[in-house]
């Protein structure tokens, strides 16, 4: 028999009964439908961490200081000293893969203007470190290398602390504020950049010279951290390799020792963020997938019970010459044809799903095209699977017993 | 004459549990090309197990059977799929259409299992098969829009449509009324009169007074096998009188 005829049979046979038809491709219409969801939606997610993660610079190396032990005590990073000053400069005299270095150091308190308060980090860098952090000043001016030199008391705060610590509104620029006791011009305020894909709001922030947080505030000689830029993102792996070499010749580390710092990029942050969104997609597909399995199930179900409602129609179909094979094949292409056509619709359905979801989610929209591939070949996968065994008992039925069968 | 069927000593067996059961004890007869043949038999007699072997359903257990010269019972199951497809036409008790098929439909399907036909064909030679069977104004009407007699029409041009050497009915107006059954049998003499064979099984004598031989089975065996003249189905159609129906 040809293969027209066979699908004209198979087709006939299934437009006979349109509802129970499409009561059949609802398993496998729900199952494909939620596996395209799901991973279209992880593939958005990611797309999404990535962009974030982007937006505060792929480029972006940190040098932090290294867990250490003295003695067998484990001191902890907040006190280890080893991070200086000429670290930066030697990072950035020698390293060709760097375009900018700041030093970075930290202060907690409490912010103070007029009658409002707010609890607030001051961040001390130089004067590259806006650019290093992609930060942009949205009113007034940026700190200058003399401000730097003379460790003036001058600072830029974000949107957050801005709106707190100036709630009627008024222009913070050129208004003073004290951190603890020491009071600083506020000579710039931050754009609005939002929070980070950790959720944390990156406006809740006072951008200072370092050598003020430090000397002024802190009164230390050491440094708490090295943010600098690579040249693009494409050298980051270079540029972090440099910068290690670079740092372990400044601390004078012999081969075979330990480094007293750790350097880390965003690259690395970007990778394993990946690694969670993507195990996180596996496993809501995995999920899905069971649907997927159950409406398999649900179709070799209906065919089952088909062949005995149909072993009258099987036996007249023998009776006028239609082969053992004709029969199998027919039965098959029915649960082929249920399962694509099922299939189809649930890819359609999928992609609608999780464009409305990504669009509800502000996520930008993805789809993959590896999974309507691969569930197309899992749909025909599911009709050969779960159609074989109905299918295989349709064949196996005797003419005689058949016509006779009530 | 071309001999359509022809049977040596055909024996079939079966193996009912440690029980062996002979349903068909030896027989021998042959059917001519253009006859009109009752099988006739009460249950039990072997008419049905007669009825699959010659429908090519079934093996004899021994014996010789020949369909339009062909051996066919040595055969395997596929071998006889193809003989049924182009040599036998089966007419049923119970019409065995496809529910919501068009009539057109029906006709068509035991082409379909013939690759070496045509689409355009196939639709010409079901049109052609309603029309010899008179259903040419209900070719897209499905089973359930017609009457028991139309539905065995169309189970006839079904038969009919990939020109079988032989037709074979079994019970085919076990169903109908007196006023259908004759029709149809008006029908069957009509298609013998145009050249069909036909062997047509049934335990009614008086359905089987319409075919021109009757083939007595009993036990096994055959008892009487005579030619015996046949009275016109559009007569006695014609003498029922108009009320019988109601």
């Amino acid at each position: 028999m040809n293969l027209f005829n066979l699908l004209r049979i198979a087709y006939r046979a299934l437009i006979r009964n349109k509802t129970r038809a499409l009561l059949t491709m609802l398993g496998i219409i729900i199952g494909i439908a939620s596996v395209i969801a799901m991973v279209s939606l992880g593939q958005s997610s990611s797309k999404s961490i990535n962009d974030q993660i982007s937006s505060t610079g792929t480029n972006l190396i940190m040098v932090m200081r290294q867990n250490q032990r003295q003695g067998g005590v484990n001191i902890g990073s907040a006190n280890v000293q080893s991070l200086k000053e000429e670290d930066v400069t030697a990072i950035m005299r020698k390293a060709k893969y760097i375009s900018m270095a700041s030093p970075v150091i930290s202060a907690s308190g409490q912010l103070v203007s007029g009658s409002n308060n707010w609890p607030g980090t001051i961040q001390g860098g130089n004067t590259s470190l806006l650019v290093i952090r992609k930060y942009e000043v949205a009113s007034g001016t940026m700190f200058t290398e003399p401000d730097v030199r003379a460790a003036a008391k001058v600072c830029l705060v974000g949107q957050t602390v801005a709106d707190n610590l100036f709630s009627n509104g008024e222009n913070p620029v050129g208004q003073t504020i004290r951190f603890g006791r020491i009071p600083f011009k506020i000579i710039g305020v931050l754009a609005s950049k939002g929070q980070n894909q950790m959720g944390q709001d990156q406006d809740d922030i006072v951008v200072a010279p370092y050598t003020t947080v430090q000397k002024r505030i802190l009164a230390i000689t050491y440094i708490h951290m090295i943010m600098a830029s690579a040249m693009s993102e494409d050298v980051a792996p270079q540029a972090l390799n440099e910068v290690e070499g670079i740092m372990r010749e400044q601390h004078k580390l012999k081969a075979g020792q330990d480094n007293d710092f750790q350097v880390r990029s965003q690259q690395e942050m970007l990778k394993m963020m990946n690694s969670v969104t993507g195990f996180l997609t596996v496993l809501l597909a995995a999920i899905a997938s069971i649907s997927l399995v159950v409406g398999g199930i649900g179709i070799m179900n209906i065919m089952y019970v088909t062949v005995t409602e149909r072993t009258k129609e099987i036996g007249l179909r023998m009776s006028i010459g239609a082969h053992n094979k004709d029969i199998l094949l027919q039965f098959l292409c029915e649960s082929i044809i249920l399962s694509l056509v099922g299939g189809v619709i649930g890819i359609i359905f999928g992609l609608i799903l999780s464009y409305a979801a990504s669009a509800a989610l502000g996520w930008p929209y993805m789809v993959s095209t590896t999974a309507v591939g691969l569930s197309f070949v899992v749909c025909a996968a599911t009709g050969i699977f779960f159609g074989w065994y109905p299918a295989k008992k349709a064949a196996a039925l005797d003419p005689i017993n058949a016509l006779r069968y009530e | 004459m071309n001999r359509i069927i022809e049977i040596q000593e055909l024996r079939r067996t079966f193996q009912v549990g440690s029980e062996q059961v002979h349903a068909l004890k030896g027989i021998s007869f042959f059917i001519n090309e253009g006859e009109f043949v009752s099988i006739m038999g009460t249950s039990g007699s072997g008419k049905s197990t007669l009825l699959n072997i010659l429908g090519c359903l079934d093996r004899p257990t021994s014996g010789e059977y020949f369909i339009d010269g062909t051996a066919a019972s040595k055969r395997t199951k596929d071998e006889l799929s193809t003989l049924r497809n182009r040599k036998i036409g089966f007419v049923f008790q119970s019409y065995n259409l496809l529910a919501r098929t068009s009539a057109l439909e029906n006709v068509e399907l035991p082409l379909l299992y013939n690759s070496a036909i045509p689409s355009k064909e196939r639709r010409e030679r079901a049109l052609h098969a309603l029309e010899q069977v008179g259903l040419q104004d209900r070719l897209h009407h499905m089973p359930n829009q017609l009457s028991g007699g139309q539905q065995q029409r169309v189970a006839i041009a079904r038969a009919l449509v990939n020109d079988p050497v032989i037709l074979l009915a079994d019970e085919a107006t076990g169903n109908l009324d007196t006023r259908t059954s004759y029709e149809i049998m008006s029908l069957f003499q009509k298609l013998n009169a145009e050249g069909k064979t036909i062997a047509f099984v049934t335990h009614e004598p008086d359905i089987a007074i319409f075919t021109s031989r009757t083939v007595q089975l009993r036990d096994g065996h055959i008892v009487r096998d005579a030619p015996v003249t046949p009275k016109a189905a559009a007569e006695s159609l014609a003498a029922l009188p108009v009320d019988v129906d109601f």
